[in-house]
């Protein structure tokens, strides 16, 4: 009896039941006068990758940009209803956007390493743009560690010097995932990181998320069902119900539950190619 | 009518639409050779009448004492730098900042108070760049006779005038070069945890440099030739002045002028030393053209 309990208490403090890092609550975000998506409720556990799917317009880019507070540096944008990460309030009065940025990361649809700086200077971007500065060996540690997180170090670290454009585009791609996560944020934003990939790069990028998990919180828009399928512990699905009305979230759960049981009609016709 | 198959015509222009094209290819170059017509022929006249005088002395001896051959223009070439240098020092910081400030932070404002007035600076700018230049020369005037005697010429203050002329040239050539670096690379700073003011200077002004640099160099080579506001408040002497803050200062189109004007006993040295000066002005500009198009280019090239 004694056994059991004590049994049941240490696998409770192994693994403890997961907790949402990233809550959001209620949020709406939109441009001006338009609402691009609306009232989305979600919370997002720490080390798993969430798939964010719909179709185009329906507001992914902007809930996931909402997140970090990028949305906002657009003129006109709003936000509203709350953002917490680890309980902190993201848009709480004195919260200086600058931080919630760097404690979430974001990758972005087209690669953008800045074409004045080599590959070193790259992932090294982040510490110099929040005005640290780091010894000459601090750097080369930085730059190697993120460099082979992202899988990228054997096929450049010869030519570190070198232009960040001079790569392929996956080879881009993942030196900016590398630049993200040389900050060590919590949480990883991605939006559409594989589609201007090749199938290879793609599949290099998709294992890197999954590897990437282990350490932040990674919350990924993708047009690509399979991909969602494959690396995603959770999807979320927004979708537009009416012509005219803002995105909404349709449903979210654990990714197997959503691709073959999902709850609602409109889930299963947009996963089944259906939509439209 | 048999149809005996079902051949494809060929995709060839019948003889009319080719008699056409023939016609159209001649009209146009017959444009473009007249254009060029009066181009060439400025060129040409220049070169070979300012040949002449395109000696050592011309480089190294000022007019003091000239009358008559002889003689040079080296207080003028002079000039003509101190004063447009003085003017870049001065305007290049001020167009820079009104571009960047209209790209970078008025665009941008989330308030649209602030980007109405960065829409009435633009608009301010654009017409700033059609001022007559001599209207620029007669602000300085009536500035000059505010701060001292009227009449007072130096350097410095055909240098501001040239300022002014340069001054829109520059923003606006620069504003497009701002509004032409990607946003991808604007929000890849800002997603790295990066302030405003970090990304402008770590990631826009680097990637835009050599466009910058090249509108600083347009706004050079709008000014060097400008002629009205230096005759009107720098004046003109033979000497050297090498004082931007007092005393008249010769500068090369004000040269040109003078020459041509004021020909003593033997006109033709006047004439003459006046080609030579037109021909270093014209390779100045050209140089600059020249110049400025280079480096854009060269950055177009990095970047890909
Ligand atoms: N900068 C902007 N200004 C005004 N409206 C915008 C802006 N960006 C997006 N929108 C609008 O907001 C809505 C949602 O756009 P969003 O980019 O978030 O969609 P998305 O789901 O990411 O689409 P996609 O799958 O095509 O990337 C759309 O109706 C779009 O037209
Ligand atoms: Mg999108």
């Amino acid at each position: 009896m004694t056994e059991t309990l004590s049994d049941t208490l240490l696998t409770q403090m192994i693994t403890p039941p997961p907790s949402p890092t990233l809550r959001l609550d209620h949020v709406s975000a939109g441009y001006g006068e338009l609402t691009a998506v609306s009232d989305v409720t979600l919370d997002i556990e720490a080390n798993s990758v969430t798939a964010l799917i719909g179709p185009s317009g329906c507001g992914k880019s902007t809930l996931l940009r909402s997140i970090n507070r990028l949305h906002e540096t657009i003129p006109g944008a709003r936000v509203s209803g709350h953002i917490t990460l680890d309980g902190d309030d993201l848009y709480g009065a004195e919260v200086d956007p600058v931080d919630v940025r760097a404690r979430v990361g974001m990758v972005f649809q087209r690669a953008n390493p800045f074409p004045t700086m080599s590959i070193r200077d790259n992932v090294l971007a982040g510490t110099g743009l929040r005005g640290k500065r780091l010894t000459r060996s601090q750097g080369d540690d930085l730059t190697e560690q993120s460099l082979r997180d992202v899988k990228l170090w054997d096929e450049v670290k010869d030519r570190l010097g070198k232009s960040g454009a001079s790569l392929s585009g996956g080879q881009q791609q993942r030196l900016c995932i590398a630049r993200a996560i040389a900050i060590q944020p919590e949480v990883l934003l991605m939006d559409e990181p594989c589609s201007a990939l090749d199938p290879a790069s793609t599949a290099a990028v998709e294992n890197l998320m999954l590897a990437l998990k282990t350490a932040y919180t990674l919350v990924v828009v993708t047009h690509n069902m399979a991909q969602a399928a494959r690396v995603s512990d959770t999807t979320a699905f927004l979708s537009v119900t009416q012509p005219g009305r803002p995105g909404e979230l349709i449903e979210a759960g654990p990714t197997k539950r959503i691709f073959n049981d999902p709850l609602r009609q409109a889930t299963r016709d947009y996963i089944d190619g259906k939509f439209g | 009518m048999t149809r005996t198959s079902l051949a494809i015509p060929p995709l060839r222009p019948g003889r009319g639409a080719r008699r056409a094209d023939t016609v159209a290819t001649i009209v146009m170059w017959a444009c473009a050779l007249i254009g060029a017509v009066p181009l060439v022929g400025l060129l040409w006249t220049t070169i070979s009448r300012g040949l002449a005088r395109l000696d050592v002395t011309f480089f190294t001896q000022s007019m003091r004492g000239v009358i008559g051959p002889g003689g040079g223009a080296l207080h003028a070439l002079m000039g003509t730098a101190l004063i447009t240098l003085a003017a870049t020092v001065l305007a290049a910081p001020l167009g820079l900042i009104t571009a960047l400030w209209l790209v970078e932070e008025a665009d941008r404002s989330s308030s649209p108070g602030v980007r109405r007035f960065g829409g009435t600076v633009r608009l301010v700018v654009d017409v700033m760049t059609g001022i007559p230049s001599i209207v620029a020369g007669l602000t300085v005037f009536a500035l000059i006779t505010l701060v001292a005697a009227p009449g007072t010429r130096s350097g410095i203050a055909g240098s501001l005038a040239l300022a002014i002329i340069m001054v829109p040239v520059v923003a606006r050539a620069s504003e497009e070069v701002l509004v032409r670096v990607p946003e991808d690379l604007r929000e890849g700073g800002l997603a790295l945890g990066a302030a405003r003011w970090r990304v402008v200077t770590k990631i826009v002004l680097p990637t835009a440099r050599p466009g910058l640099v090249s509108a600083v160099v347009l706004g050079v080579s709008r000014v060097v030739g400008e002629t009205a506001p230096l005759l009107l408040v720098a004046g003109f002497t033979d000497s050297m002045n090498y004082n931007l803050l007092s005393g008249r200062m010769a500068s090369l189109p004000v040269y040109i002028y003078s020459q041509w004007q004021n020909k003593g006993v033997d006109a033709a040295a006047y004439n003459s030393r006046a080609w030579t000066a037109a021909l270093v002005l014209v390779i100045f500009v050209l140089f600059f053209q020249v110049a400025a198009r280079l480096i854009g280019r060269s950055r177009k090239e990095t970047q890909k």
